[in-house]
């Protein structure tokens, strides 16, 4: 008798201990398999390049709605962690280490911007990450990763491709233009540009005859343009951030500056507001940029995205049409998306080397990339502004406002030239 | 030639600006010895009700900020009230005052952020755009009216300071607090006006900063070095002195950008700065 019940007993608690271990792998299964995906970045909520961070985290949360759509990444929902860097380059490697360290992230995109993206480099070098980035210049350059990726069409040399198109238009004009200005803001992003001009317009036999930098933080730009103005420059290179850019316009335009062409690598006047307040000054204007809504670039998805992209903007006090950075903030996370899904998984070396390898399908086109992460073939787009009305933002929402001039394969329309007689 | 007078023109009219951005600080800062570092970042705020105005309603950016001013002045109150209750009652407005401000400028970002968000705001005016040409001379009306407006400010504040028994009695609260409160002012009530009054003129400073060129939260942090400055180079509690090291600042960087290169500008500014210190350490116009 004893016997029996010993038996019995011993029965029921192997079969408890048998249930529990399998409840707990069942369990185990289900809890990793729902786990998020945590993509890791920093991104400019505030300070000077707030406008755009903001924006571009908006297109990002469209694209984490979609994926998630679905059914995630892996079978696991995606989740974003992270901080504000304040548009102080300072505060990228803290916020880096603390989301591989402590987050425990499994994927990390970059920062928006140059001086931004930078910072992050050594971390992200050290755990041997990939690294999808948005909109850097020739961050890659003295680094020489082979696992960074860069969304911005710049090239494959990026300081040059920049501006190469502006001095093409230059010099394919008659009488050729013979001098040069530059002038940039004392900062990463816009020295790089300056450093790839100059060497567009040594290369293209022009004289500089005034090349100087100013400090992020000069409140009137009157005294440089008449400077530019007195040294006769008939090419005008500016590379400039926001605030610097409306400065200069307004500027040129106070001092009657008689350059043949104006412009090059000004952030902000692919801003609305921005666009909207300077209207009729912007006219002739020559200056870089990555998407317009003209019919050569009419990609597929990107109208649907910006309608989109508009209606979650909406009261976010960001730019309200996102022509500029959105959709491209959407594409870097599409590489990304189609590089996990092709290799099943976030082993970073196959990762890096399926990015090297693929063309992308995106909203902003075909991406592909050369040996150096950058955009196998430049589409930094020169857009002249033509016939813009005062005061009027709803104008830019279609074609006929920003001409694309180059590359030729984009173009749709031709040279005003010159800015101003 | 017509570079360097031009460079002398667009530094004065910058100048001007810069002198309706410090005054306030030379009340709270040169006179009343209250680290307000949150001072430009009230200039940002009145920056951002002038756009609303302008662009909501199309009033001028000039008579939005003049209008903000008296809101303005209770909130410089109200804030002064909050600051002598917590820290200079008690003695510990040296470094927990300079704390609160930094709070305070924080809070004032932070709601511009959520309110406004962070695009950048510009305002409209017809004359905005426009310039004046006095032989080779170009006077944009852009940099005019904040001129003119500057100017007025200023010389109001100082005719009420050097005038009026309440601005005689601010001036005087800074060199003797006691002596004030025999002749039967209330030291407390004549600082808490004088640090009203000097908020009210960031209302202004800030309808001026965006008409200059476009705004957004964080920009008074540029301002901060450039107010303390002035506020020190023209010396301590001498709005004459503020002007003048305003106008000096302006014209060195301006005449620095022409002639020698932009980059240059901050360092030959404060370069001045502290020549004159080392030579006059009270400043160009300060009690020695």
């Amino acid at each position: 008798m004893t016997n029996r019940r010993s038996f019995a007993r011993a029965t029921v608690i192997a079969g408890a201990l048998a249930f529990a271990a399998a409840s707990g792998s069942l369990v185990s299964f289900a809890a990793q398999a729902a786990e998020p995906l945590k993509i890791g970045f920093s991104m400019a909520l505030t300070g000077g390049l707030a406008g755009a961070g903001k924006a571009a985290l908006i297109a990002m949360e469209l694209w984490r709605e979609d994926v998630n759509k679905k059914g995630g990444l892996l079978g696991r929902p995606v989740e974003f962690v992270y901080y504000d860097d304040a548009t102080q380059p300072a505060k990228v490697p803290g916020i880096y280490t603390k989301l591989l360290n402590v987050d425990k992230v499994d994927l990390v995109v970059s920062s928006y911007g140059t001086n931004e993206i930078a910072p992050a480099m050594p971390i992200v070098m050290r755990k041997k990450l990939v690294f999808p980035s948005l909109f850097g210049l020739a961050v890659n350059d003295q680094f020489n990763y082979d696992r960074y990726f860069q969304i911005m069409p710049a090239g494959p040399e990026p300081k040059t491709d920049w501006s190469k198109g502006f001095f093409q238009l230059a010099s394919e004009q008659k009488p050729k233009p013979t001098t040069v200005a530059i002038v940039s803001a004392d900062s990463e992003f816009t020295l790089n540009a300056a450093a790839g001009a100059r060497k567009n317009a040594k290369a293209g036999g022009y004289i500089i005859v005034y090349d100087k930098t100013y400090p992020m933080s000069t409140t009137d730009y009157s005294p440089i343009v008449r400077a530019i103005e007195a040294s006769k420059a008939e090419v005008i290179f500016v590379a400039s951030y926001p605030p610097q850019s409306v400065g200069m316009v307004k500027a040129a335009h106070e001092v009657g500056l008689k350059a043949k062409m104006f412009g090059g690598a000004m952030v902000g006047l692919q801003f609305a507001a921005i666009q909207k307040n300077l209207g009729p000054l912007l006219n002739n204007i020559v200056n870089y940029d990555f998407w317009v809504p003209e019919p050569t670039l009419n990609f597929p998805g990107v109208k649907e995205f910006l309608a989109r992209y508009q209606k979650a903007a909406k009261g976010k006090g960001v730019d309200p049409l996102g022509h500029y950075l959105p959709p491209y903030a959407y594409a870097y996370l599409q590489v990304l998306e189609q590089s996990v899904r092709a290799t099943n998984g976030l082993d970073q070396g196959k990762l890096a080397a399926h990015m090297h390898r693929a063309t992308f399908k995106t909203v902003v086109g075909d991406v592909k990339f050369a040996k150096n992460g950058e955009w196998a073939k430049s589409r930094t787009l020169q857009v002249q502004f033509r016939d813009v009305k005062p005061n009027n933002m709803a104008q830019f929402e279609g074609p006929g406002k920003r001409i694309v001039l180059y590359p030729k394969a984009w173009k749709s329309g031709d040279i005003v030239y010159p800015y101003k007689k | 030639m017509d570079l360097f007078a031009n460079a002398i023109v667009a530094g004065i009219l910058l100048g001007a600006f810069y002198a309706a951005v410090a005054i306030g600080l030379a009340i709270t800062f040169g006179q009343l010895d209250i680290v307000n570092i949150a001072h430009p970042t009230f200039v940002v705020a009145g920056s951002y009700i002038t756009w609303i105005l302008n662009s909501s309603y199309g009033l001028d950016p000039v008579l939005a900020g003049i209008l903000v001013a008296p809101i303005f002045f209770v909130v410089g109150v109200l804030i002064y009230r909050v600051y002598y209750a917590a820290f200079e009652r008690t003695g510990q407005e040296s470094l927990s005052g300079l704390a609160f401000f930094f709070g305070v400028m924080f809070i004032i970002e932070v709601v511009l952020i959520m309110v406004y968000g962070v695009d950048y705001r510009l305002v409209s005016a017809d004359y905005i755009g426009k310039n004046i040409d006095v032989g080779f001379i170009g006077l944009p009306l852009r940099l005019v009216v904040p001129f003119v407006v500057a100017s007025a400010m200023t010389a109001a504040v100082y005719f009420y300071l050097s005038r009026t028994f309440t601005g005689r009695a601010i001036l005087a609260v800074a060199q003797d607090r006691l002596a004030l409160q025999l002749m039967g002012a209330d030291p407390v009530r004549i600082k808490q006006f004088a640090f009203g009054l000097a908020i009210a003129t960031t209302a202004i400073a800030g309808s001026l900063l965006v008409m200059i060129g476009p705004v957004e939260p964080s920009l008074g942090r540029v301002y901060i070095g450039r107010a303390f400055a002035i506020v020190v180079l023209g010396g301590m509690g001498s709005i004459p002195g503020m002007v003048i090291a305003a106008l000096l600042l302006g014209v060195v960087e301006s005449l620095v950008s022409s002639f020698a290169g932009p980059s240059w500008a901050p360092a030959v500014a404060f370069g001045v700065l502290l020549f004159t210190l080392a030579v006059r350490p009270s400043g160009l116009f300060g009690r020695a």
